[in-house]
C-alpha cells in the first residue's frame, strides 16, 4: 500500500511561492475549458469572450470595476480582522446593516431636516460605518469578554441582519408609489454618490463607476498605512499571532478585539452605503449578491495585503460580468464564471500547501 | 504582508491577460455575407430558463420566435437579479445591438426605462409592467386572471375541506387580481371556498416557495395554486397526497405528480413574434397591449388529477371567455370587509385591475396598506 505524506518543507523555494497563484489560475482556466468544452463550445472563444466582455472593453471595464467596489471594501474589512486571526464571516450581515443605515438617513433624514447634498451623503457614510461597525462589534465584544467564537456568531448575524433589512425593505419603508413591488422609494438625486465621469478618461463617458472607488482606495492606503507603520498595528499582528505572549507585553487585548471587529464591520457597512447610494439608489432586496461572502474569498487570495486586494476585486468583478458575457454572446450558463471561482480558489489554496509541503510517496 | 504577494498577484494578472489577449488575437474576423441584416431580439430572465415555470414559458417564447421569425437573431440571459445589475445587462444587450429586448420581471421595470431613454432606437419591452413611453418602451403582459378564475374553479371542484392555499409572490396588483380571480372561480362552484394566501416575496426561491406549500397544507388546506415561478408547491402538495395547479408553463404539471389538476400557462411565442415583425417594418409604437384567452396568450391545461367533471366546466367556462360572453371581474363583486365592491350590472375596468389593492371576498390574508374600494 502506497502511503501519501504531506511533509513540511524546510524552506519554500522563491520560485514556488512565486509559481504557485500563477499556476493555479491557468490549471482553474484548464479545468473550466474542459466543463466549456463539455456544453459543445470553443473554450477559446468563450474565455476571449469573457475577456473581451469584462476587461477588453471600456464599458466592460467599467462594469467590472462597479462590481468590484463592493467587494474591495468588504474584503479590506474582513481582511484587517483576519490579520488578528479573528474570521470575521459576518461581512454580509455589516454590509447589509451599512446600507440599511445609509438608506435610513438618505430617505428620512435628508427630508426631514434641510442639508446641503455631500453633508447628507457624509452622514450616510457615517451613519453605516456606524452600523456595520456595531453588528461586527457585537461578536467581537461576545469573543473578547466572554470568549465566544467569533465564527459562529459573526455567521449567524447574517441571517438576523438580511431580515432585520427586509422587514423594513418589505413593510416599514417600502414605496409608497411603487404599488406594492418591495423597494424603498429612490433617493433623491442629489444625494447619489457621484460618478467619476471624466476622472477616469480611460472609460467611456456614461460609465457607472462612482466614489465609491476612491472609498475603496483610501481605504486600502489607510489600512496598510495603520498595520505596517503604527504602533498600533504591530498590536494587532502580535494579538493574533500570540495572544499570551501580547498580554504579558501588556497590550489591551479585549479592547483591540472589539475594535478590530468594529473597523472590520465599519468597512463592510460602507460597501452597503455605497451599493445604496452609488449604485441602487434605492433598499432593495437582491441589493448584494453575497459581496460579503466573495469578500473572504478574496481577502484569502490576497493573502490580506491591501492593495492585493484591490486587484483580486478587480479580477473577481470581472469574473461576474464575464459570465454574463459568455451567456449573451454564446448561451452559455452564466455559472460558469461562478465555477472559475470556485477553480481559482481551490487551486491557490492548494498551491499554498504545497509550497509549504511536499507530498511524500512510501 | 510582503511585497512579494503583490507582485505575485501582478504576474498573475498580466499572464492571464495576455493569455487572454492571445487567444483574442486568434480570433479570425470572419464578416457575415452581406444580405439583409438579421433583426436581432435579446430576452432578460429572472430565473433559470429550466425552472419549469415562468421563465422556461418565457424562453418557449423565444425558441417559437427562432422558429417562426425568418432572418432574425435571438440572445438571452438567465437569472439576472431584478435592480442595478439588471441595468447593466440592458445597456449592455442594447450596445451590442440588439434591436428588440424583451425584460421578463416586474422588477426590471425601472432599469428598462432608463436604458430606453439612452438608447432611442431600440424597443424595449417590459412583461408585466406598467411603464410605457411614446416611441421604444412597451410595457406587455396578459389577462391571465381569466385563467386564474378556471383555476379557482377546479380547486374548489377538488378541494374536500373548501380550504384553498395560494403561495403569492408579491402584494402588487398582478399577484392581487390573480388571487382575487382564483377565489371568486372558487366560490363560484363552491360559495363557501376560502382561499388562503401567503407572501413569499420572491418570484424564485424553490425552497421558499415548497416551504409555503406545506405551511398551507399544515394550516389544512388541500388544494395549493401558486403564483410563484416553479411547480415545487405542486409537488409539495402531491407529496402529502393533496392537490395542486401550477402556474406559467404548459409542461408544469410534468413533474410536480399526480395531485397535479391543471396550469394555467403562458403562451408568449405568437406576441413576441408580433412585435418583433413590427419592429422589423417599422410600424412599432408602444401601446400596452393586454391580450386575453381569446387572443391566444394565456390558456389552461389539465393534469393527471382533472376529473371529467372538473375538464367539462373549466372548458365551458373558458369558451365563454373566449365568445366575450364572461368577465370574472364583472359585478356583484363583495370586498373582504363584507361591503359591495363592484355593484350589479358593472364590471371592473382595466385601469381598476391594474392598480387592484384589495381582497375579494373569500381570501383570507392581507395586503399591506390596501385600498379597499367600500367599507
Amino acid at each position: 500500500m502506497i502511503h501519501i505524506r504531506l511533509e513540511p518543507r524546510l524552506s519554500t523555494p522563491r520560485w514556488v511561492s512565486w509559481a504557485s497563484p500563477v499556476v493555479s489560475i491557468i490549471l482553474a482556466l484548464m479545468v473550466g475549458a474542459v466543463l466549456i468544452a463539455a456544453q459543445g463550445a470553443s473554450p477559446i472563444e468563450a474565455y476571449a469572450a469573457m475577456y473581451r466582455g469584462a476587461l477588453g472593453s471600456g464599458f466592460g471595464f467599467a462594469e467590472t470595476l462597479v462590481k468590484a467596489i463592493p467587494l474591495m471594501l468588504a474584503g479590506l474589512g474582513v481582511a484587517i480582522a483576519f490579520r488578528m486571526q479573528l474570521w470575521n464571516i459576518g461581512a454580509e450581515g455589516q454590509l447589509w446593516m451599512g446600507a440599511w443605515a445609509a438608506a435610513g438617513v438618505g430617505l428620512f433624514l435628508y427630508a426631514a431636516i434641510p442639508m446641503p447634498p455631500w453633508l447628507a451623503i457624509l452622514l450616510m457614510m457615517l451613519a453605516s460605518m456606524l452600523a456595520g461597525g456595531l453588528w461586527g462589534a457585537i461578536p467581537g465584544a461576545l469573543k473578547a469578554y466572554l470568549n465566544v467564537n467569533e465564527i459562529l456568531t459573526s455567521l449567524m448575524l447574517n441571517s438576523v441582519a438580511i431580515f432585520w433589512v427586509l422587514y423594513f425593505v418589505d413593510i416599514l419603508w417600502r414605496d409608497p408609489g411603487g404599488l406594492g413591488f418591495p423597494n424603498t422609494a429612490p433617493l433623491d438625486k442629489a444625494i447619489w454618490l457621484p460618478k467619476l465621469g471624466a476622472l477616469l478618461f480611460f472609460l467611456p463617458p456614461t460609465h457607472r463607476v462612482h466614489l465609491g472607488l476612491a472609498f475603496g482606495i483610501i481605504a486600502a492606503a489607510f489600512m496598510w498605512y495603520a498595520l505596517s507603520k503604527m504602533q498600533w498595528g504591530y498590536e494587532v499582528r502580535v494579538i493574533g499571532l500570540n495572544k499570551r505572549a501580547a498580554g504579558f507585553a501588556g497590550m489591551p487585548i479585549a479592547r483591540n478585539i472589539v475594535l478590530v471587529m468594529f473597523l472590520s464591520g465599519a468597512l463592510a457597512g460602507l460597501a452597503g452605503m455605497s451599493e445604496v447610494a452609488g449604485v441602487a439608489h434605492r433598499l432593495q432586496r437582491g441589493l448584494s449578491p453575497g459581496y460579503g461572502f466573495t469578500a473572504i474569498i478574496i481577502a484569502w487570495l490576497a493573502k490580506l495585503n491591501p492593495f492585493a486586494i484591490i486587484l483580486v476585486s478587480i479580477l473577481f468583478g470581472g469574473l461576474l460580468v464575464a459570465g454574463e458575457q459568455i451567456q449573451m454572446t454564446m448561451g452559455l450558463p452564466a455559472s460558469i464564471s461562478l465555477i472559475l471561482q470556485g477553480l481559482i480558489l481551490f487551486f491557490v489554496l492548494a498551491g499554498d500547501v504545497l509550497s509549504q509541503y511536499r507530498i511524500r510517496f512510501r | 504582508m510582503n511585497t512579494r504577494s503583490i507582485w505575485k498577484i501582478a504576474a498573475l494578472l498580466l499572464i492571464v491577460a495576455l493569455f487572454l489577449v492571445a487567444c483574442q488575437a486568434q480570433q479570425p474576423a470572419e464578416q457575415p455575407p452581406a444580405e439583409e441584416k438579421p433583426i436581432k431580439a435579446a430576452w432578460v430572465y429572472v430565473g433559470p430558463i429550466g425552472d419549469g415555470g415562468w421563465t422556461y414559458a418565457h424562453d418557449q417564447g423565444r425558441l417559437y420566435v427562432e422558429k417562426n421569425v425568418p432572418n432574425v437573431e435571438t440572445a438571452y440571459i438567465e437569472s439576472v437579479p431584478e435592480g442595478a445589475d439588471a441595468e447593466r445587462v440592458i445597456r449592455d444587450f442594447a450596445q451590442k445591438g440588439y434591436d428588440v429586448i424583451f425584460t421578463t420581471s416586474f422588477g426590471y421595470m425601472d432599469a428598462t426605462e432608463t436604458v430606453a431613454a439612452e438608447f432611442p432606437d431600440t424597443v424595449f419591452i417590459h412583461v408585466s409592467g406598467y411603464k410605457k413611453n411614446d416611441t421604444n418602451f412597451d410595457n406587455l403582459f396578459g389577462r391571465m386572471y381569466q385563467m386564474k378564475y378556471l383555476t379557482g374553479m377546479a380547486a374548489a371542484m377538488r378541494s374536500e375541506t373548501g380550504k384553498i392555499g395560494y403561495v403569492a409572490p408579491f402584494p402588487i396588483p398582478e399577484v392581487i387580481r390573480h388571487i382575487n380571480a382564483a377565489a371568486l372561480g372558487a366560490r363560484s362552484v363552491n360559495p363557501n371556498a376560502e382561499v388562503q394566501v401567503v407572501w413569499i416575496n420572491t418570484w424564485f426561491d424553490p425552497p421558499v416557495e415548497r416551504e409555503a406549500a406545506e405551511t398551507l397544507l399544515a394550516a389544512g388546506n388541500d388544494v395549493i395554486i401558486t403564483g410563484a415561478d416553479t411547480p415545487g408547491p405542486v409537488q409539495a402538495a402531491s407529496e402529502a397526497g393533496k392537490w395542486g395547479l401550477a402556474y406559467d408553463s404548459d409542461n408544469a404539471c410534468d413533474n410536480a405528480g399526480d395531485g397535479c389538476i391543471g396550469v394555467p400557462h403562458w403562451n408568449w411565442g405568437p406576441s413576441y413574434a408580433k412585435i418583433i415583425e413590427e419592429v422589423r417594418a417599422g410600424t412599432f409604437k408602444p401601446s400596452a397591449p393586454w391580450p386575453g384567452v381569446a387572443d391566444g396568450i394565456v390558456d389552461f391545461k389539465f393534469g393527471p388529477a382533472a376529473t371529467d367533471e372538473i375538464k367539462e366546466a373549466v372548458n365551458t367556462k373558458k369558451q365563454e371567455m373566449i365568445d366575450g360572453k364572461f368577465d370574472p371581474f364583472a359585478g356583484p363583486i363583495y370586498a373582504q370587509s363584507g361591503c359591495l365592491g363592484v355593484p350589479e350590472g358593472k364590471a371592473m375596468t382595466d385601469g381598476e385591475l391594474l392598480s387592484m389593492k384589495w381582497f375579494v371576498q373569500g381570501v383570507i390574508g392581507e395586503i399591506p396598506d390596501a385600498e379597499p374600494p367600500c367599507q
